[in-house]
C-alpha cells in the first residue's frame, strides 16, 4: 500500500511540474515511462494513446499455484474462452474447468477475431409487420491466453470499425470483451519479431507473463484494474530486483528463439510502391488456389458481404454478415458482371499490398502482426513470408550486398 | 449529411422512404422517385455525385447513385437499370411502396467550388443518371456557372436516357448539348453518330482550358479515351473529376469491397481527379 502510494505522489509531482512547464500529456506520458521499470515495448505508437491507461500500469506478481483459483473467480464475470486443443489444432473454446485449458500453444486457427467480427452474424431481422436490428446480449465474454500478436490485430480491427466511423455490431461485441492475455514462446513460423508486434502495450484487461513459478501480470485497462483489486489476494506489488533479472533474461532468451524473419519489413511498403509492376505478383498469382484460407485465418482480415435469407415459410427472414475475402473469385464484381480484378493475381495483389503498404498510410501500421497463420495454413505456400522474400529479393539480387 | 445518423441512431439504421413514382426511362432503366416518411428528413446536405444504399428486406442492399440535385428537398431521385436480383425485386414494386435507405455516402463533386468556371459534362450510357444530379443543379444555379458544354454517348436512340430533358434544357440555353450515338439503328437520330469521343470538335475552339472543369462519368471503358481528348484541350488534371463505380456492401469503410489500393471508394470516392488517377494504381 505504502509502495502504491509513493508511486501516486510521484506522478502528482510529475503532474505539476509538467503544468508548470506547459507540457503537453503525450510528452508526460513519455517521462513517466522513464520512472517505470518495465517498459514491454521498444516504442509506443502515439495514435492510440490513452492517459488514462497510464495511471493504470500497474505490475503484480502471481504465484502460479493461485492461477486456477483466479481462474474460477473470472469465470463468474461471464463466459470464459480459451485455448483448448482438440483434433490437434489448438482454438478459443469456452471453458468449464481449469484443466481444459492449455496455453502452451504458438497459435489458433482462428484468433480472437471470432469474437468480435463472428465468421457470420445477423444484423437485421425482419417479418411482414417490420424489421428489428440484431445486437448480442449485454453477455460478458472474457477470452484467456490471447497472444501479443492477437491483441495487436484487435487494435487494428478497433481502428478500422471505431476509428472513423463506428460500426455498432462491433462495437457491441468489443464493449463486452475482456482480453486477458498470455506470454508466448516462438516457433518456426512466428516472424512477429520482425513486424514489431512481440511484445504489446496496451489493447488488453490483463497480461500475464509466464516466468517460471510465478505470473508477472500487467494491467492495461480500467476493467483490468478492477479483475486485478478484486483478486487482490492473489497478487502481490513485492517484485524483487532478482525477478527483474530474471523477466529481463526471458525476454532476451525469448528474442533469440525467433528462427524466421521477414527482410527489411521496414522498407516493404516503398519496395512493394516502387516496384509496382513486380513479376512476384504474377508468379505467386499463378500459384494461389483462391481459396480464402488466409482470410479466415488471418487476426485482421475483416471484408465481409451481406446477403439477406428468408426462411422456409417465406414470412420472415434476416440479414446477415459473412466474412469475405479479397481473393475469391467476383470480390470486386459490379451490376452488370463486370469485373475490377477477374484473376487471381489482382486479387492476390490487393491481398497483400493492402496489408503490407496501404494500411500504414490509413492507420501509421501496417496490417500484418506477424502471427504466422498463413504461413502455417495456406496450402501452396503463399504468405507474408514467402511474398515479402520474394519482393526483396527481387529488388536485391545480391541479399548479402543490401544488408 | 441528412439521412445518415442522427442522436441515438447507429451508422446502419435505414430510413423508410415511399416511391411517389416511377418512370420507364428506357427498356430497362427506370426513373424513381422517393419521399421519406419521416417528413423531417430534408435532403439538401449532400452533392452531386454522391450515393445512397437502398434496402429491400429479403432481397437484400444495393448501391445507387443520386440522380436529383441537392437543391431541390421534397424528394430523393434514382434511375436504375435492371441488371441483378435486387433491381429486378425493385422493379416489381409499385407506386406507394416502401423502401429503406440510408447514405448519402462518398465524396461528390464540389458544385460550389466550381463557380464562375465553365463546365464540361461527358456522360456515357448510364452516366447520365449520377451527371443529372449535376446538369439539374446547373439548372438551379445557372448564375454561378460560365459556359456549360454537355457530351452525351448512348449505344442507341433508344438507348438515351433524359432525352427530352436535355433538349429542354439546351432550348432554354442553360447547356450547350451535344448528343450522339454509337449506331443509329432507327435511321431517325437527328444529331451525331459516332462514340462520344467524336463530339469533341464541335466544342474545341470554345473552350478556355485554364477555367474548365470536365465532368466524367460513362462505363469504365470510356474514362480512357475522353481522358485524352480532354488532356488535349489542356485541360489542368485536378479540373478532370469523374466519378467510378466499385462493388460495395456497406459505404462506410468498413466491409472493403470497394478498396482500391489504400483508399476506399465509398469514403474518398467515387469522385476522383485525373490527378488522383495518374497517382493510385487500377483506379481506371
Amino acid at each position: 500500500m505504502c509502495q502504491k502510494f509513493t508511486q501516486i505522489s510521484t506522478f502528482l509531482k510529475i503532474l505539476q511540474i509538467s503544468k508548470i512547464l506547459e507540457l503537453n500529456s503525450k510528452l508526460l506520458y513519455y517521462i513517466s515511462l522513464k520512472f517505470s521499470i518495465f517498459r514491454r515495448y521498444p516504442y509506443r505508437l502515439p495514435y492510440k494513446y490513452n492517459f488514462k491507461n497510464s495511471l493504470d500500469m500497474k505490475t503484480y506478481k502471481m504465484s502460479k499455484d493461485r492461477f486456477p483459483e483466479f481462474i474460477e473467480q473470472i469465470k463468474t464475470k461471464g463466459q470464459l474462452y480459451g485455448p483448448v486443443k482438440g483434433n490437434g489444432k489448438y482454438s478459443f473454446e469456452k471453458i468449464e474447468k481449469f484443466e481444459d485449458l492449455d496455453f502452451d500453444y504458438q497459435r489458433t486457427v482462428i484468433g480472437p477475431k471470432k469474437f468480435l467480427t463472428p465468421p457470420r452474424y445477423q444484423t437485421l431481422r425482419y417479418d411482414k409487420s417490420g424489421q428489428t436490428d440484431v445486437f448480442v446480449s449485454d453477455e460478458t465474454q472474457i477470452v484467456i491466453g490471447v497472444h501479443p500478436c492477437d491483441i495487436h490485430g484487435i487494435n487494428i480491427l478497433d481502428r478500422l470499425f471505431l476509428g472513423n466511423i463506428k460500426d455498432p455490431y462491433y462495437e457491441k461485441r468489443r464493449n463486452n470483451l475482456i482480453i486477458i492475455g498470455h506470454s508466448c514462446l516462438p516457433d518456426e513460423n512466428c516472424v512477429c519479431k520482425s513486424t514489431g508486434t512481440d511484445m504489446v502495450e496496451d489493447g488488453f484487461d490483463l497480461f500475464f507473463t509466464e516466468l517460471g513459478e510465478h505470473y508477472l501480470v500487467w494491467v492495461g485497462s480500467d476493467k483490468g484494474l478492477s479483475i486485478a483489486i478484486e483478486a487482490e489476494d492473489m497478487l502481490t506489488e513485492e517484485i524483487s530486483e532478482d525477478e527483474i533479472q530474471e523477466y529481463v533474461r526471458w525476454q532476451q532468451r525469448r528474442s533469440e528463439m525467433f528462427k524466421s524473419e521477414i527482410p527489411s519489413f521496414k522498407y516493404l511498403a516503398d519496395i512493394i510502391h516502387l516496384h509496382y509492376d513486380s513479376k512476384v505478383w504474377e508468379q505467386f498469382g499463378e500459384k494461389c488456389l483462391s481459396c480464402g484460407i488466409c482470410s479466415i485465418v488471418c487476426p485482421t482480415c475483416n471484408c465481409f458481404n451481406v446477403e439477406d435469407r428468408i426462411s422456409m415459410n417465406t414470412e420472415d427472414g434476416f440479414r446477415e454478415r459473412i466474412l469475405d475475402s479479397c481473393t475469391l473469385p467476383y470480390y470486386s464484381m459490379v451490376a452488370g458482371d463486370h469485373d475490377f480484378r477477374p484473376d487471381r493475381t489482382s486479387r492476390l495483389k490487393l491481398y497483400y499490398t493492402h496489408k503490407l503498404k496501404e494500411y500504414i498510410g490509413r492507420w501509421g501500421q501496417p496490417s500484418c502482426v506477424g502471427c504466422g497463420r498463413c504461413i502455417t495454413y495456406c496450402p501452396v505456400g503463399i504468405n507474408v513470408l514467402t511474398v515479402s522474400t520474394a519482393l526483396y529479393e527481387e529488388v536485391c539480387e545480391k541479399p548479402e550486398a543490401c544488408e | 449529411m441528412a439521412i445518415t445518423t442522427r442522436e441515438g441512431e447507429h451508422a446502419y439504421a435505414t430510413k423508410p422512404a415511399k416511391i411517389l413514382a416511377m418512370k420507364d426511362l428506357t427498356e430497362d432503366t427506370r426513373y424513381f422517385k422517393f419521399k421519406f416518411l419521416d417528413e423531417s428528413i430534408v435532403e439538401e446536405n449532400y452533392k452531386p455525385g454522391q450515393f445512397a444504399i437502398m434496402s429491400l428486406p429479403g432481397v437484400g442492399e444495393a448501391v445507387f447513385s443520386i440522380s436529383s440535385p441537392p437543391t431541390r428537398t421534397d424528394f430523393i431521385e434514382f434511375g436504375v437499370r435492371k441488371v441483378g436480383s435486387f433491381t429486378e425485386a425493385l422493379f416489381k414494386l409499385k407506386v406507394g411502396d416502401i423502401v429503406h435507405l440510408r447514405g448519402p455516402y462518398g465524396d461528390g463533386f464540389n458544385m460550389e467550388s466550381l463557380g464562375g468556371r465553365d463546365l464540361i459534362i461527358v456522360s456515357g450510357g448510364l452516366g447520365a443518371i449520377p451527371l443529372r444530379s449535376v446538369l439539374l443543379y446547373v439548372e438551379d444555379r445557372r448564375e454561378e456557372f460560365n459556359q456549360v458544354f454537355f457530351l452525351n454517348g448512348a449505344r442507341s436512340p433508344a438507348d438515351m436516357l433524359y432525352r427530352a430533358d436535355i433538349i429542354a434544357m439546351a432550348q432554354r440555353g442553360i447547356i450547350e448539348s451535344h448528343l450522339s450515338v454509337d449506331k443509329d439503328d432507327t435511321g431517325e437520330w437527328p444529331y451525331h453518330e459516332g462514340v462520344v469521343t467524336t463530339l469533341f470538335p464541335k466544342i474545341t475552339d470554345r473552350v478556355v482550358s485554364e477555367k474548365t472543369t470536365a465532368i466524367i462519368c460513362g462505363p469504365p471503358i470510356m474514362y480512357k479515351y475522353v481522358i485524352q481528348e480532354l488532356l488535349k484541350l489542356k485541360i489542368p488534371k485536378d479540373q478532370i473529376l469523374m466519378t467510378l463505380e466499385r462493388r460495395m456492401k456497406c459505404g462506410q469503410g468498413h466491409c472493403g469491397h470497394c478498396a482500391i489500393g489504400g483508399r476506399y471508394t465509398c469514403l474518398e470516392g467515387p469522385v476522383f481527379t485525373y490527378y488522383d488517377v495518374q497517382h493510385i494504381k487500377e483506379l481506371i
